[in-house]
């Protein structure tokens, strides 16, 4: 039993805040609450008091506990949780009893670089003691940290590794990847994990090709901690550099939900796409919900008049028959031309994630020809498999592939127009940039009049529509609604709209 | 009112001796818990300990959990209180010989002695400082979620005909969800936040040998590693904890000493729930060199 009976009547306050906040801290925390608003945070005052108040009861210099406490209290989401971890890595970087950026040590430091000066000025290492490794020595060490997973032993090669080989200097106005960068290259992990499987290899004899693939997942696990620690001994010294609210705001990203298809990085595309299942995931529960929830049936008659007999007769209580489900079912067709090519990608993804959470969906890409699609999402295991079957198979191409929206609009109108009945909700997605071919909108007003929605999902700013080429305009007029659809979190918006 | 916990290790010593292991920061935002009275709504893919997680801090602190599970179409009647209006009718009749006016007797029926409390109420008006579990909270629709609001920020319940009533102790109350929908702003606000992520690789090990009696050192050690392995493979549904521990067990059962690439493509289904991903984890775990997708 571990909970602790404190004599009853000891009050709160003599009890709690066993220190108060300094000046120096408070100040410190305000910036910090500060930049996360600026990186996107909604965080609110309660939440801000919250905070003071959770660290009051952290014991002083835990930074662990301490990142928890502010953690617990200022971030709601999980995917804001790499933002958070960003801004308190530069706020609290240098406060650390492990970082121990002392007095001394950071004499310690400078002594250092002063040191590595000296050596590249006379090009020939003295070599020996210490910290001062030979670049071999450096590699071994490497090597014997990452063999034996010392996390120690890790952070001192982070350390030597960026002092030696990122060249920083202070004042240069160049970002923490290209240190990282150059540090990186000079390390040759790739090489080193080789060398780290080769290794296991002899030492453990025969291993079958599952042991291999653990032991390779093992050092790539251990290489990604090393990864983190050069990338923390950087933005320390940068922080060091520069000052603290400069460093933040260079390293600001925009949060996953802000993150734009059209130019999202490819890490950042993974991301997204793991987004994408929950969010179809949520669609899908609302629909539901809606679905049973939204209005009653028609009167059941028979009930009615059976629960009437409990007040002799007198129909107090009316009784409904259970709604009649709507089953919806959706037309996806989105343009997958180079213009809007990220943005298709991420479509074909969502459509993937879509068809596998409704039971009638049916997916159409287009550039200047359109093809239905449905079938390459069916029963496949890889996404990636089906959006590059897509890609590659899909008849989408009629002329010359550039976007002809109304000739894949008439195609389409031709071919499955007699399909779109009044339970289909149709989704039309693209920037409507048509290369001055003939818009033909007259097939999205016959679409809306047979089909129960039409909507359509703009990856371009709204400040771009109808602006050269574009022609979002004239279709949108015939559409139950246009959106501008560039992030996560206006899909989300469109997706608690729809239902 | 005393606080529960001296600091967050000793708590996590005490969650340890019941066999939950938790870490650094689950310990430290249940310590901030109790210290702040506030409730901690804790989020995380599903089986990887939530719900267990209350449950086995009200086993720490010996007190009782009252939990309310929640679900589509949860109202008042059920998560706060509710008037025993059979117990009332038979009050009013048993009244009706005698003299009464209606003004005593309406006054009457509305008491403590018709009133049924449910999981919420009964939580506030419990003598002893419970553990309040409030289990995927995010089945309710976002209008009930406000019938929380109040007991999650003042630990009070207003009930028309009787006024206010207030907390005896500030229960320790956990929320879960599965994030199936996004929460209100207002209240996630009153909470504190806690993601259980799957846990790193010592501790699911550490999990396995304190939940799976007579496993080997060895065996825990490549369970967990096996499993960490195919959570990064992109699959429908990655293991959770729990499931690492059946697959443990059947291990165990199974009498393996070492995984071997057979027996395990054999026992997929027991981490794995979709016949696609075990077939796509089974390909990624032969081929050696397989870049993680």
């Amino acid at each position: 039993m571990t909970a602790t009976s404190i004599p009853e009547g000891s009050g709160r306050s003599a009890e709690a805040a066993p220190w108060e906040l300094g000046d120096a801290l408070l100040e410190l925390l305000n910036g910090f609450i500060i930049e996360l608003r600026a990186a996107g945070l909604p965080v609110s005052l309660t939440e801000n008091l919250d905070a003071l108040e959770a660290v009051k009861h952290i014991p002083i210099g835990d930074r662990e506990s301490f990142k928890y406490a502010l953690g617990a209290t200022l971030v709601k989401r999980h995917n804001h949780w790499k933002a958070f971890e960003t801004v308190f890595e530069v706020y609290f970087s240098l406060r650390g009893r492990e970082y121990a950026i002392g007095e001394d040590s950071e004499r310690l430091d400078l002594e250092d670089g002063e040191l590595d000066d000296a050596r590249a000025g006379d090009q020939q290492g003295a070599g020996g003691a210490g910290e001062n490794l030979s670049p071999e020595e450096l590699a071994e060490m490497l090597f014997q940290s990452l063999m034996r997973g010392d996390s120690q032993m890790m952070k001192g090669v982070a350390r030597q590794a960026v002092r030696r080989f990122a060249g920083m200097e202070p004042g240069r106005p160049v970002g923490g990847t290209y240190y990282l960068y150059r540090t990186l290259r000079n390390l040759d992990l790739d090489g080193v994990l080789e060398r780290l499987l080769q290794q296991a290899q002899d030492t453990q004899g025969e291993a079958s090709e599952m042991d291999q693939r653990l032991w390779r997942d093992e050092y790539q696990h251990r290489i990604g901690r090393l990864h983190k620690e050069i990338e923390a001994e950087i933005r320390r010294r940068l922080v060091a550099d520069r000052g603290i609210e400069a460093m933040a705001k260079t390293l600001r990203r925009p949060l996953p939900e802000d993150v734009d298809f059209m130019h999202a990085s490819r890490e950042e595309m993974v991301n997204l796409r793991k987004a994408i299942y929950p969010l179809t995931r949520k669609l899908a529960a609302r629909l539901q919900r809606k679905r049973r929830h939204g209005r009653r049936g028609p009167l059941d008659f028979r009930r009615t008049v059976r629960a009437s007999l409990s007040y002799g007769g007198v129909p107090v209580e009316p009784k409904f028959r259970n709604p009649n489900p709507h089953k919806p079912e959706i037309f996806v067709i989105a343009d997958i031309s180079g213009s809007v090519a990220a943005f298709a990608r991420f479509t074909l993804h969502l459509v993937y994630a879509i068809s596998g959470q409704f039971s009638r969906v049916r997916s159409f890409v287009f550039i200047d020809g359109l093809d239905e699609v449905t079938p390459y999402f069916e029963g496949v295991e890889d996404i990636n498999e089906a959006v590059h079957r897509v890609n590659t198979e899909a008849d989408v191409v009629w002329v010359d592939g550039h976007s002809d929206y109304g000739h894949a609009l008439g195609v389409f109108w031709q071919k499955y127009g007699p399909d779109i009945g009044p339970r289909t909700s149709v989704m039309i997605l693209g920037d409507a940039r048509n290369n001055y071919h003939a818009a033909e909108s007259w097939i999205v007003k016959e679409m809306q009049d047979k089909a129960r929605h039409v909507y359509w999902l703009n990856p371009e700013p709204r400040s771009y529509w109808d602006t050269g080429d574009s022609i979002v305009g004239e279709y949108a007029r015939h559409c139950d609604g246009s959106f501008e659809v560039r992030n996560l979190r206006q899909l989300e918006a469109f997706v608690e709209n729809l239902v | 009112m005393p606080f529960r916990f001296e600091d967050a290790a000793s708590l996590r010593d005490g969650l340890r001796r019941v066999d939950y292991l938790s870490d650094e920061g689950i310990a430290g935002v249940v310590y901030l818990a109790d210290r702040l009275q506030k409730p901690v709504l804790v989020e995380g893919p599903a089986g990887t300990g939530k719900t267990q997680l209350a449950k086995s801090v009200s086993e720490v602190l010996g007190t009782r959990l009252i939990r309310l599970q929640c679900y589509e179409g949860l109202d008042e009647a059920k998560a706060l209180y509710e008037w025993n209006y059979k117990k009332q009718l038979l009050r009013i009749q048993s009244d009706r010989s005698d003299e009464h006016d209606w003004a005593g007797v309406s006054e009457d029926i509305f008491s403590e002695e018709f009133l049924l409390t449910r999981p919420l109420l009964e939580a506030i008006s419990a003598p002893d400082p419970v553990v309040l579990l409030i289990d995927e909270v995010d089945r309710v629709e976002v209008e009930t979620e406000a019938l929380l609001l109040e007991i999650l920020s003042d630990y009070q319940v207003s009930i028309p005909e009787l006024g206010t009533i207030e907390a005896k102790q500030i229960p320790l109350v956990f929320l879960t969800s599965n994030n199936t929908r996004e929460l209100s702003e207002a209240l996630k606000r009153r909470c504190l936040y806690l993601h259980v992520d799957y846990p790193d690789l010592e501790r699911e090990k550490e999990i396995v040998l304190t939940k799976v009696p007579g496993i080997t050192e060895n065996l825990a050690d490549q369970v967990a590693r096996v499993v960490r392995s195919i959570r990064q493979v992109e699959l429908k549904k990655a293991p959770s904890v729990s499931e690492t521990i059946d697959w443990a067990k059947t291990l165990v059962l199974l009498g393996v000493e070492k995984i071997e690439e057979q027996t395990a493509s054999d026992t997929l289904n027991i981490l794995l729930k979709y016949q696609s991903d075990i077939r796509k984890a089974a390909k990624e775990l032969v081929t050696a060199d397989g870049v993680s997708v």
